[in-house]
Parts: structure tokens; sequence; C-alpha cells
């Protein structure tokens, strides 16, 4: 059942991608390097040609040029995509403090996994803890969680956990019962309810890595971009966010980043007192969060927003009087 | 032998019912069949368009269909379960009920799963259950449980079927075309009603009974568990899955008390099934009716009492939202048949009827209850957005096949019924043989 076609091509370029990815984190230069050997792999595929690479820790390695494939455009398989980037721990923590629903996370997410607009991976919600708390926005994309309810309940392992701790849909396994949908307590996934003419847009080829195209009577969900992470980038929530709410990096290494300072995870979580939300549901997810205190933005600044945007908060109990305040 | 005269005369007796199509009935036929087409209509919409035109949204993922997919399996389970228990009775009285319990039984275990089909979004890869099977999921092993059952069912069926095969092809005189009369004789399996093969049927029907009883309360625990094994406030409880068996016997009972009632009207069988058959399955309804109202009283009191947040939602939403629907299902519903079926003088055939329709209408209302507004109230507040995803309702795509359904599950028992006898011939002579033994060992 694992992609025994692209196995040998795979393992190497697996290889090549932990050089790309820890080259990236660290070395600004290496990205670009990466950028240029993509170009040198695709005219010489049996060449036996070596290329030197520089690795973070300053080594020089050969590598085969034949092992450097379309890189960073190359295809993830959905066989591929369920084996995860080796050696990464993926930990998202979202600062609660400086989040004032600017939505353009929801923005980026929806670009860059074309969805509509009214479709959307991450959820600001408007949360209150006690009554006599103010409330604060809360952006909710999915948990990641290291015991995840979904993945259990999926007849037919079209949603799978990674090494890396992603959880991910094949949507082209996935039959669409929805019982992923009523197991997540955190009702993170969406399902493709209607047809729409880009899901038969065929010039993508499909990789769970991206969700693209997506495809009818499907589920489908925020995946952390591990297109965008194989890049050394961030995802397109925490590139997008004017504010730096959403720090991303690896547990492993013990690095966060939200693009502008870089970050002990450990640290960050203990100092600030990081949370999981819903903590005792025990399924461990791979996202905190850190209290909304010394706030940085009035609340009412999350609410200038058109009435689309705003039609979503209808149900809200204490919007009315958040919109009076406003106003 | 003159048990081969009474057969006869058996025979004789039922054959306007297995032989005329009056026009009434042709007539009722032509409302089923125009209802199931209705009904397709709608499913092949549903194909092309997707589910988009059904009321099912990102919350409420599940609609009516797991709702039918719940009330026709209960039904079945309900069924066999009687079935099995009825087999273990000597008693003439039951010849006149057991055919229509286990007709009910296999009906409905057949049209049920029909729909969480329909709520499967890529039914084109159905076979993926198959390919790529996952016994850790809920789903597999409901599936399995499933399939089992209505294979079981269908065996038991047949079994009790073939007695009757075998006297419709000894009497050749039946007005009926000549391929049922060869049908009849190759369902009857050279069945001959020789001392051996009654006993070796009687055997394996009582083996299949017990083992109906067990697979049928297998499958209703596991669709239960579908549900009570998420985290979902409101589903997860441990007390699911024996109120879904106790449900599933209440609804049972009722729609086999409606069919009894409706049979016996429009077939004039006032003669074999008597007043009797209603007060004992009144009596039956009434312990069930009693124990599913604990239960849906324990359920409801402890999460009203310790009010969890989730719950709290929840219940909230039951008393304003779905505050007559709530009355209906868990008041209406369980105390109505309770106090008719309490009293002795409301004690007549038509209540116990009556009873039986209101319980009926107020399970499956219940189990609406127990679907919707569980999933419009989840643990993460439903904000952010569209307005329209926020509330569930169904629409006609998902009533009418609701409707083509129960109208499946009516032409398949209407014609099952001219097909065979409703009353089983078989055990009733089964039951004189003995009553000529018992007289003889008097005699002797």
């Amino acid at each position: 059942m694992e992609n025994y076609k692209s196995k040998k091509s795979g393992t190497d370029r697996r290889k090549f991608l932990k050089l790309g990815l820890m080259s990236s984190v660290t070395i600004v230069a290496g990205s670009s390097l990466i950028s240029n050997l993509s170009t040198i792999g695709d005219d010489t595929k049996t060449s036996g040609e070596k290329v030197r690479l520089l690795t973070p820790d300053g080594k020089m390695v050969e590598v085969a040029t034949e092992n450097i494939n379309k890189y960073p455009e190359a295809l993830i398989t959905p066989a591929e995509s369920r084996k995860g980037i080796p050696d990464r721990k993926f930990v998202m923590v979202i600062d609660l403090a400086k989040c004032k629903n600017a939505r353009k996370c929801v923005e980026g997410c929806q670009k860059g996994h074309n969805l509509e607009y009214h479709e959307e991976f991450m959820k600001i919600q408007l949360l209150q803890n006690t009554e006599n708390e103010e409330p604060y926005w809360f952006p909710k994309p999915c948990f990641h969680c290291d015991e995840p309810p979904c993945v259990t309940v999926c007849p037919t392992g079209a949603t799978f956990k990674r090494d890396d701790g992603i959880v991910l849909i094949d949507n082209e396994r996935c039959i669409g019962c929805k019982f992923c949908m009523t197991s997540c307590p955190y009702s993170a996934r969406e399902f493709n309810w209607g047809s729409e003419p880009e899901f038969n847009d065929k010039t993508q080829p499909y990789s769970p890595e991206t969700q693209v195209p997506r495809a009818e009577g499907t589920v489908m969900k925020c995946d952390f971009c591990p297109d965008l992470l194989r890049q050394g980038k961030l995802p397109y929530c925490a590139q997008s966010c004017p504010m730096g709410v959403i720090y991303f990096g690896d547990k492993n290494e013990d690095i966060v980043t939200n693009g502008d300072e870089t970050v002990r995870f450990s640290q960050l979580i203990n100092d600030r007192g990081g949370y999981r939300y819903l903590e005792y549901l025990g399924t461990k997810p791979n996202v905190y969060y850190l209290p909304p205190v010394n706030r940085q933005f009035p609340l009412e600044r999350g609410l200038n927003h058109d009435k689309e945007i705003l039609e979503r908060y209808r149900n809200v109990p204490y919007i009315d009087e958040l919109l009076n305040k406003k106003n | 032998m003159d048990l081969n005269n009474r057969k006869k005369e058996l025979v004789k007796e039922f054959s306007p019912m297995l032989e005329k199509f009056s026009p009434a009935l042709k007539l009722w036929i032509g409302v089923l069949v125009v209802v199931i087409t209705i009904g397709l209509y709608a499913f092949v919409l549903q194909v092309k368009h997707g589910h988009i035109i059904t009321g099912m949204r990102d919350n409420v993922v599940w609609g009516l269909y797991i709702i039918n997919f719940i009330f026709f399996v209960g039904i079945s389970y309900s069924g066999a379960f009687i079935s099995g228990i009825l087999h273990f009775f000597k008693t003439p009285w039951k010849n006149s009920v057991t055919r229509i319990v286990e007709i009910i039984t296999v009906l409905s275990i057949i049209v049920g799963p029909v729909f969480i089909l329909l709520c499967i979004g890529r039914l084109d890869r159905l076979y993926y259950l198959f390919i790529y099977p996952r016994i850790q999921s809920p789903i597999t092993w409901d599936i399995i449980a499933i399939i089992t059952d209505l294979i079981g069912c269908f065996i038991y069926l047949y079994l009790t079927f073939i007695p009757d095969f075998a006297i419709l092809r000894d009497n050749p005189d039946l007005k009926i075309p000549n391929w049922r009369k060869k049908l009849y004789r190759f369902l009857a399996i050279n069945y001959k009603d020789t001392k051996a093969q009654r006993a070796r049927l009687h055997k394996i029907t009582s083996i299949m009974s017990k083992m109906i009883i067990a697979m049928a309360i297998v499958a209703y625990t596991v669709l239960a568990w579908i549900f009570s094994l998420t985290l979902q406030p409101g589903w997860n409880s441990t007390i699911f899955a024996p109120d879904f068996i106790v449900a599933g016997l209440y609804s049972g009972v009722g729609v086999i008390l409606i069919a009894m009632f409706i049979i016996r009207k429009y077939f004039k069988l006032e003669k074999y099934i008597i007043k009797l058959h209603f007060v004992l399955g009144g009596a039956v309804l009434l312990v069930l009716s009693l124990l599913f109202g604990y239960f849906t009283f324990s359920d409801y009191f402890a999460k009203w009492f310790s009010h969890k947040m989730g719950d709290v939602g929840l219940l909230q939403s039951l008393f304003t939202k779905y505050f007559w629907q709530f009355i209906f299902a868990n008041y209406i519903g369980i105390l109505i048949p309770i106090i008719i079926l309490s009293i002795k003088k409301l004690r007549t055939i038509k209540l116990i009827t009556f009873a039986a329709i209101i319980a009926v209408a107020g399970l499956w209302l219940n189990r609406y209850l127990i679907v919707v507004p569980t999933l419009e109230n989840p643990y993460v507040p439903i904000q952010d957005t569209r307005p329209e995803y926020i509330h569930y309702t169904a629409t006609w795509i998902e009533w009418s096949l609701t409707f083509a359904g129960i109208a499946t599950f009516l032409l398949l028992f209407t014609l099952i019924i001219k097909f065979v006898p409703i009353i089983s011939m078989s055990g009733i002579i089964d039951n004189e043989r003995e009553l000529q033994n018992d007289k003889l060992k008097l005699t002797n």
C-alpha cells in the first residue's frame, strides 16, 4: 500500500528536503540555493553529475543531481504525504493578547487553499471565559491533536496522523461519511457540499498537503500548510497576520516564530501561561494559546468589518452590546 | 391423514389473499410506486448536484437520513428480538403474529441501511470501505454488524417460509401464474414435511432464532456507539446503547401493533388476530414505555442536574427552539401510551393502536432530537459561520426520500403478503398436530 513506485526517489528526496528545511530555517541564502538547483535538476536527469551543497552547520556535501527534483514544485503524492517531514514535530502558538480579528489569517488561508470567500479553515471565535471578563478574539485552526478522534473513527484511513504531528485528509480516499466531522470536538472540519468549477481544475495535480484541487463530497480542514513547511516557509495564516499573533515552529527544536521574532517554545509557554483549549477532553492538541492579558487592542476593533462578516457573528450572545459600544 | 386436508383447507381459506389484486390494492400499489418514483427523482438530483441540495451543512452534518436509519434499524432489531422470543413459546396465538414480525424485521433492515448510504458524500467510492478497511472505526463495526444481521434475518425469514412454500407447492389448484408455482417449487427446496425434515428444520430455526436476537443486539449497540463514542456533549453518554435497545423495542412493538391493526382490518382476519393479541402487545408496549421513559428521564435529568457547559447549551435549545418537539417526543410520546395501556377500560383494539401510533411518532421525534440539536450545540460555539449554516431544516429532497423509504417498506410488505399468507399455515398445522398427539397420548 505504501508508494512503491516512488520509493527510491522518495527517500533520497526526503534526505534532501531535510537539508533544505534546515538550511532555510537558519540561513536565508539556503532558499535561493534550492531554487537555483531545482532548475539544474530538471534537465540533467540521469547524468550522474554531483553537486556540492552547504549544510546549515557549515559542512559541504555532495548530492547526485537526479536526487534533486523539481522542489519546491515537486508533487507530494497522497502516499508520500502520509509519512510526514522527518524529525519534525510542528506546533502552533496563538497569542490572544495581540489578536484584533483583522481576519488577515483567514484571507491568507483562503487564498492559499483556493477557498471561496465564505469558506474557512481558520475561524475567529469571540469567546468569553467568565461573565466578569471581557470577551476576546480566538483564532481557531485545526488543533492537529496527538490523540485525534477524527483519525480513530475514519473507516477508510482517509484522514491520518503523520510523524511530524500533522493531521491530513486524502480527499481521493475520503468517502464523505462525515463521521470525522461529528467526532471532532472543535468543529475544525468542513465539507464540500456542492460542486464548484475549480474542483475540475486539472492543471495542478492533487496533493493532500495542499488540498488543491478540492473534491465534491469530501472533507477538508486546516492542514498546517506542509507544502510551505517543506519550503521552509510559515503557514499562510502565520505569514499573513499583521500583528504576529500566530507563532509556528518545531517542538523538537523548541523554536517557534511569527516571522518577526523567533523564541523558545517552552519558554514562551511557561512564561506566558500558555494553555491548550479544552485540555480536559484529552485530545492533546498541538495548538497552544497565550491568554488575552495586557491586550494591545480594544475588543471592538475586531468589528470594523463589512456587514457580511458581522453577519457571521449574529448568534454570539454579547455581539449586540459590543456593536453598540463601537458606534 | 386429515392434516393434508387441513392444509388444503387453509390454502383455500387464504387463497383470496394470494390470488386476487383488488382495485383498491392496485391503487395502493400505484400510490406507493408514485411516492417511490418521486424519491428516486430526488435521489438522482442529489447525486447530480451533491449534498448541497439537502439541508445538511457543516454543523449539522447528519440529518433526516441518519434519523431514519436509526429508526428503521431499530424496528428491525426489535422485530428480530420479538420473533426470536416468540419462537420459544408454544402457544397457538403466536401463529397469527410471527409472520408479521418476521417480515417487518427483514424489510426494515433492508430499507434502513439505504438511508445511511444517502448520507455518504461519495457513493462512487463506497467500495473503499472494503479495500481500505480500518477495523478501529466504529463505522466498520457497524457495517460488519448490519451485514451479518441482514443475512441472519434473511435466513431466518426464509427458514420460517419453507414449510409454507411446500404447502403452496402441493396445491396446484391455486389460480396463480405458472411462474409463481415454479417459484414455490424452487423455494420449497424439496421439503416434504417428513418427520426427519421437520425435526431438522425446527432445530435450525431455533438456533437461528437465538442467533438473530444476539446479532440484533450487537448491531443496534454498535449503532448507538456511532454517537456515544464521540466526544460531543449530548452523545457521549454511557446510557446510549441500552437506551437505543429499549427505544428500538418500543418503536418496533408499536409498528407491529399498527401493522396488525391494518392487516386485520384489510384482510378481515378477525378470526386470527384477536383482541388478546392487542392486549398482550399493549402490555409489552406498556412495560417498554415505562422503561424508555425511565431511560430518557435519567439521561436528561443527569444532564440538567450536573449542568456541564456543553449540556446546558443543548438543554437550553431543547427547551426553547425545540420546545414542542421535546414535549411531544418525551412527554406525550411516553405518557399517552402509559395512560392508555395501564387503564383496563381504555384497552380497546383502536385505542391500543392509537397508543402505538403515538409511541412510534414520539420515538421518531426523539431520534430527531438526539441528532439535530446535539449537532447544533457543539463544544466550541458555532460562530464565524455563514448564517445559513447554523441551523438545520430538511429540504424536500430529504423528505421525499424519507417517504420513499417508508413507501418501499410498505410496497415490499404488500407484495410479500400477496406471495405468502400473512398467517403462518405451517404454524397452525404444527399446533394442531401437537394437539392431536396430546389427545392420542391421553387416550392411550
